[in-house]
């Protein structure tokens, strides 16, 4: 300002000349259109993502029933959830063992199709948008269809187990099968895996190949020496997301068995939606969510941590 | 009709002398097409049976044909007494076509400045964008539906659509960013001799150059943001504002007997996703790879 006043005959305000001020090197420059460029972004993760993970931080250890406003109760909330809170160990041993069914199966599906679709015959194109397909159907027409499909009076499914002499399942409709009917219906979603396995397939240069070939492998040692590390990494991005996908499940289970047969199906996320939006006990709703994030990052540490010992990457030095 | 090389289960090229390549291929095919017809029975189910009679779908053994081709059913469900699909489709369309454009806007912005501008604080601010696809929705719902509940914007499709105009999905910003990078550098270098500022740069020259990123990330987000259950359910609560996502699970709690007419309309909730993907079929599954594999 002082130098603004200084140089009154200047009719320009001060405006533009603090400005130049602050565009007066490159890189300063570059950090004011830097930021200016990402500040959505910015913004919005500080709005909608950073703030709101603090709060309910701080209202997981309040007692906070939505109307009145909350009441500091310290850890209370954590101790009932593990203690009081009756379906608490069901709704984790659900989603754990969903999660370890629904993506080794999805990724070892996922993996062979894309082998399968690795070969240059005519017509592969046409095969692989059939198995992609499916992964563009809205969970909710997913859900809808399925319902009908697993339907143990006039599902198709059962239909075609009794014409074949097989015997037939209630599907979801009993305790013991209905977990295994919802890894069923995710598993015909492998195509999302299998285009991304294919892409990693065919970046493998042919000459790796040809290297081992001269000097003598057969097949399956090409497949074990030169295929499979090569794909670690494709397989690790996929175990990461799929497990961090299945840990939040919720529309297929919320639509066909809401959460029953007598909880056979009550995922995390079902119950952490029934305490904050049905009972609203934001409080407890909360602490459920950050227990959730906290099992979340432990297990993205231990997965990248066993990595060193699985994944293959090329600039390793062995 | 097939190529003189095959490859067999992604090891290379193996050459098979002639009798044994054809028994291979035609095993692969057997294969193939049995898969096929696995994977694709679901949706034949869901399109056979909504143009079945109601009493049809109770016969046994079931029939894969329909007796009588019922069209009716799609008008019949589409004007159900109670239900609302036509305001339903057009609430859909509204947040959808809001979402992708603002998607759009944003994700490019942002990608432009961390693909190309180099500031104190860019690395840390694109790991916390990464970081942030990694966080359960659960941690950040509650205090947002509390927010939204006090500045009034619950039962409106404000929490639905304003967001992505704050980024655009982290995904999306590291989608484009990565197509950012592969524009060479010498054209934006010549639009800063011939005057050009950053700004300009972005719209004049980025944007028109990844086109095919942008239409990537459209369709990406329009088809996430059609088939989005969780945001509707937790957001909207009166019947005039739901979605089509939340219509057809309505439909279904409320008539779960009448099979065909809900069959019917999930059907057209499939067809709008069906129809981007295949006019932009190269674009998503490149997309997808892209997004991937450089994880």
């Amino acid at each position: 300002m002082a130098v603004a006043s200084k140089i009154s005959v200047n009719p320009i305000p001060s405006r533009p000349s603090v400005w130049r001020r602050l565009m007066k090197t490159k890189q300063r420059r570059d950090t004011v259109e830097g930021y200016l460029f990402i500040l959505p972004v910015v913004l919005g993760l500080l709005i909608f993502t950073i703030g709101p993970m603090l709060a309910s931080l701080y209202i997981s250890f309040t007692k906070y029933p939505i109307l009145r406003s909350p009441e500091w109760i310290g850890v209370r909330n954590y101790v009932n959830m593990v203690t009081k809170e009756p379906n608490f160990w069901q709704a984790c041993r659900v989603t754990i063992t969903y999660a370890l069914t629904a993506v080794p199966l999805g990724i070892l599906g996922a993996f062979l199709l894309a082998l399968l679709l690795n070969q240059r015959i005519r017509g592969m194109n046409f095969f692989r948008t059939t198995f992609y397909v499916p992964t563009i159907v809205p969970a909710v027409a997913s859900a809808v269809l399925w319902g009908w499909l697993l339907n143990p009076d006039y599902g198709l499914f059962n239909a075609v187990l009794k014409s074949v002499g097989l015997p037939t399942s209630r599907f979801l409709g009993e305790p013991d099968s209905a977990l295994p009917s919802l890894v069923l219906m995710s598993l015909w979603g492998v195509g999302g895996g299998m285009v991304i396995y294919l892409a990693g397939l065919q970046g493998i240069p042919e000459s790796f190949y040809e290297a081992a070939k001269i000097d003598g492998a057969n097949s399956r040692q090409l497949f074990r020496f030169i295929t499979l590390p090569l794909m670690t990494p494709t397989i690790f991005f996929n175990l990461v997301m799929g497990l961090i996908a299945s840990f939040q499940y919720f529309t297929e289970a919320f639509i066909l068995t809401q959460g029953g047969p007598l909880f056979a199906t009550y995922f995390y996320s079902l119950m952490v939606y029934e305490r904050a939006f049905r009972f609203t006990q934001m409080g407890m709703a909360a602490a459920m969510a950050w227990f959730l994030l906290v099992v979340v990052l432990v297990l993205t540490l231990l997965v990248f941590r066993s990595s060193a010992l699985w994944v293959f990457y090329e600039t390793e030095v062995k | 009709m097939v190529e003189s090389r095959e490859t067999l289960l992604g090891l290379g090229d193996i050459r098979f002398d002639r009798p044994r390549r054809t028994l291979y291929i035609i095993l692969i095919y057997a294969i193939l097409i049995a898969g096929a017809l696995v994977f694709l029975l679901p949706l034949f189910w869901l399109i056979t049976t909504a143009l079945k009679e109601n009493s049809e779908v109770y016969v046994f053994p079931p029939t894969f044909i329909p007796h009588t081709f019922r069209w009716q059913n799609f008008p019949d469900g589409w004007f159900y007494e109670g239900m609302n699909f036509p305001r339903w489709l057009w609430n859909t369309v509204f947040i959808t076509g809001t979402v992708t454009f603002g998607a759009i806007v944003a994700a490019s912005l942002c990608a432009y400045g961390f693909a190309r501008i180099k500031f104190p604080g860019r690395d840390i601010w694109f790991m916390m964008v990464l970081a942030s696809i990694m966080l359960p929705g659960a941690v950040t719902l509650i205090p947002l539906y509390i927010m939204y509940n006090k500045i009034g914007w619950l039962d409106t499709f404000y929490p639905l659509t304003v967001p992505a105009f704050f980024g655009g999905g982290a995904f999306n910003i590291f989608l484009l960013r990565q197509f950012f990078m592969t524009i060479p550098i010498e054209l934006e270098e010549a639009a800063v001799l011939d005057g050009a500022n950053r700004f300009r740069i972005w719209w004049q020259i980025m944007m028109p150059l990844c086109k095919p990123a942008l239409a990537t990330v459209a369709v990406f987000t329009f088809q996430g943001v059609w088939n989005d259950f969780y945001g509707p359910l937790i957001f909207l609560t009166n019947p005039n504002k739901y979605t089509l996502a939340l219509g057809v699970s309505f439909f279904r709690e409320l008539y779960n007997t009448q099979i065909p007419l809900m069959m019917a309309m999930s059907f057209l909730m499939v067809i709008p996703t069906l129809v981007a993907f295949f006019f932009a079929q190269r674009l998503m599954i490149r997309g997808v790879v892209m997004s991937g594999l450089k994880g």
